[in-house]
């Protein structure tokens, strides 16, 4: 079975300024790590690994110095990586780095089955995973807690839905993306970093792909438009109640249910 | 010897009200179970009076009027202690410090922070943090209160690297068992001049002195930190490694082993899995610096000597998801243990750090020599262990008996290896036979002549350290 894993480096703390004037989050000097919702899906794919006997190949678009977590797949049991690298794939937004994506997915070749995060922790949007799919032309499932099994070419798992839970089972070739905790994901190894400290990542520009129309990629294949970045404001207002237990409960509730922190459940 | 104190009446409360008022002066029967016991030692008592103290100056005249009527004070944080430290053994008068939680001056330029005795030990690296700065005590308890902490010498796991609480004491303010306020120490990095009582304070146990202010010493706090979980295919190679390990060119700030079954427990206990938990027994090193180069040299150097001492893998822990899936299991590694037996207690011994490895062998084959369950992780780079005997379902009776019967095996051999009873914890009242046996007579004079004179009445935390 061969596996693609999409992966991408992300700033290494929740706490990154944005510049005011450009509102572009400042990167220089930050440190940077792996996607951590990226490790569940690489974990998922080093079980199917121990398992099923898979052959993993992990993706990332993103410059030169995104190779690092490329090595860092590596010293988790990684096969093979993948770098999408070009200047003209900058400032993409979630459709141009899922067209891009899809692209270098077919230049790296035949996958049975994609894995992805639920959504990275620096853009938020849990939308890749699933236009990716739809780009390559092939099925995929999101909200994966658990997997049930594979058999006649087939994978069955468990979907955390909102309000609910469910079982799918989907051919390959499929796209899923996993949950946070579907495994809790290994530590990389010092003894695969050494392993693996002379293993060549293979480098993607856009003259590689199947499709080299600038025009599909980065700011130029991107209908989004960002206006403006900015902190939600926080605020230190509260309200102090006084009364019975019975009467505050009840407003709580309301207050909670009328602000939307609560989901109706009927 | 048997005490003989005045008997606590209504008077002595209304006395103690006209100092400190009636609502901080709790007369026994209002008195919270909590302030009877600590957490492990299995002694409970009730306080005649519960005086929460806000000031130097009311536990100076608390002190005083104890002094005058010859009635036993025993002061207390937050009674997280685990040898009975804090509990009032002859009754009196209970002062409880933790209303006396107030950071008083962060001197950047000196590097040290001024607090009251009831800060809690969590809140200090809270406090400097955001300043740059770094507090390297760090015992388990984080609940546990500055004074707490610097009354049994905490320890914890960076020991290895930066010492324990008395390293960290640059000063203290101290109220003495006449009720004289005395300040000892300062500010100051040296100090050559005579006995040094601050030293001495610190580790007493309550029994010289009441703490009512500290100065502690501070560094720059470390930017970049990396832990390493390696695995290895069994215990004895795992702690014997760390002797190599320490001897690297980079100092580990922590080294602590554990061993699979106290994982799985853990997982057990958390519902969360562990990044591993395929081999028998793991050491858990951590390395601190101020660069990233830094930082990174010194775990690759350790990897490496850790592989050439038979370790099966390093894995590592570089990102705080990371970080946090290590630390939240080994964070519950107690509270598992507990929840797996009936009862425990704890031997918290300390032996020379080449001998760790034939300790932590020696106290696991007395599991079989008593038939009881026996588990330990810890601090293998400082030597100081934590072994835990289990009472499962064992009578009173038969668990005293089994207990002590383990205790005496683990204090003997722990004396012949040149170790000390006591790591971390303190002696309090439940180590106390086991001071006694490992000390020399003339130690034990000196200490009883110390305590004679600064507690002549010996009304200050009395029956604690000697019997």
């Amino acid at each position: 079975m061969k596996i693609a894993v999409c992966i991408k480096q992300v700033p290494g703390t929740s706490q990154v300024e944005i510049d005011p004037v450009t509102g572009v989050l400042k990167r220089d000097g930050v440190e940077s790590k792996m996607n951590p919702y990226d490790l569940y899906a690489l974990e998922t794919a080093l079980r199917f690994k121990q398992e099923y006997d898979a052959e993993i190949t992990v993706i990332t678009m993103g410059p030169p110095q995104a190779q690092a977590v490329i090595k860092e797949a590596f010293m988790m049991g990684v096969d093979h990586g993948f770098l999408l690298s070009d200047r003209r794939f900058g400032g993409a937004d979630v459709l141009a780095t899922s067209y891009t994506l899809a692209q270098g997915i077919r230049a790296a070749g035949e996958f049975d089955l994609i894995i992805c995060g639920k959504q990275t922790t620096d853009g938020d949007t849990a939308q890749v995973g699933a236009e990716l799919a739809e780009f390559l032309n092939i099925p995929h499932v999101t909200s994966v807690c658990k997997i049930n099994g594979i058999s006649d070419n087939k994978i069955t798992m468990l979907l955390d839905m909102p309000l609910h839970q469910e079982t799918a089972a989907v051919s390959f070739p499929c796209l899923i993306t996993v949950e946070k905790g579907i495994f809790e994901p290994r530590l990389p190894s010092y003894k695969l970093k050494l392993a693996t400290a002379d293993k060549p990542i293979t480098v993607l520009t856009l003259d590689q792909m199947p499709d080299t129309d600038p025009a599909h990629y980065g700011l130029n294949g991107s209908p989004t438009q960002v206006k403006r970045i900015f902190p939600p404001e926080s605020t230190n207002t509260h309200e102090m109640w006084n009364g019975e237990a019975d009467e505050l409960s009840r407003r709580l509730f309301h207050y909670l249910e009328d602000n939307k922190y609560l989901q109706q459940l009927r | 010897m048997k005490q003989e104190y005045k008997t606590f009446t209504a008077p002595d409360l209304e006395a103690l009200q006209a100092i400190c008022g009636t609502e901080r002066v709790i007369p026994a029967e209002m008195i919270g179970e909590d302030y009877c016991h600590d957490e492990l030692s299995g002694v409970h008592k009730r306080p005649d009076v519960l005086v929460r103290a806000t000031s130097t100056e009311e536990v100076a005249a608390v002190m005083k009027y104890a002094a005058a009527n010859h009635i036993p004070v025993t002061p207390r944080g937050s009674g997280t202690g685990l040898v009975g430290g804090s509990v009032a053994l002859y009754g009196g008068i209970m002062i409880d410090l933790s209303l006396m939680n107030h950071f008083l001056e962060l001197d950047e330029e000196n590097m040290t922070l001024t607090l009251e005795p009831g800060v809690l030990l969590m809140d200090v690296s809270k406090y400097v943090e955001p300043a740059g700065l770094f507090y390297p005590p760090d015992p388990g308890e984080k609940t546990a209160t500055i004074g707490g902490n610097i009354n049994t010498n905490a320890g914890g796991m960076r020991a290895v690297k930066y010492g324990v609480t008395r390293d960290y004491i640059r000063g203290l303010e101290v109220v003495l068992p006449s009720g004289e306020i005395m300040q000892l120490g300062g500010k100051i990095v040296k100090n050559s001049s005579g006995y040094s009582l601050k030293d001495l304070m610190v580790g007493s146990e309550g029994t010289l002195g009441i703490v009512t202010k500290a100065v502690l010493r501070l560094l720059p706090l470390p930017k970049y930190k990396i832990s390493l979980l390696v695995p290895f295919p069994d215990l004895p190679s795992a702690i014997k490694a760390v002797p190599t390990v320490i001897r690297a060119s980079s100092i580990p700030t922590a080294v602590e082993f554990m061993e699979r079954e106290v994982i799985l427990a853990a997982e057990e206990f958390l519902a969360r899995k562990f990044p591993d938990n395929t081999s028998d027994a793991y050491l858990l090193l951590t390395y601190d610096g101020a660069s990233k180069e830094e930082v990174d040299l010194a775990w690759e150097e350790a990897a490496g000597i850790c592989l050439q001492c038979g370790a099966l893998d390093v894995f590592i822990s570089n990102t705080q998801e990371r970080n946090e899936s290590i630390w939240a299991a080994r964070g519950a590694f107690l509270e598992a243990i507990k929840a797996s037996t009936t009862e425990m207690d704890e031997c918290d011994v300390v032996v020379p750090r080449k001998h760790v490895a034939e300790f932590v062998l020696f106290s696991h084959a007395l599991q079989e020599k008593h038939h009881i369950r026996i588990r330990s992780f810890g601090h293998a780079g400082d030597g100081n262990l934590h072994i835990y005997i289990l009472r499962d379902d064992r009578t009173d009776e038969q668990w005293k008996k089994d207990l002590e019967a383990v205790f005496n095996d683990l204090y003997e051999k722990a004396r012949e290896l040149g170790g000390k009873v006591s790591g971390e914890h303190g002696i309090g009242y439940a180590k106390r036979p086991y001071l006694e046996e490992s000390l020399s007579a003339e130690e034990k004079l000196l200490m009883s002549g110390i305590k004679k004179v600064f507690d002549p009445q010996n009304i200050l935390n009395p029956g604690k350290l000697f019997s």
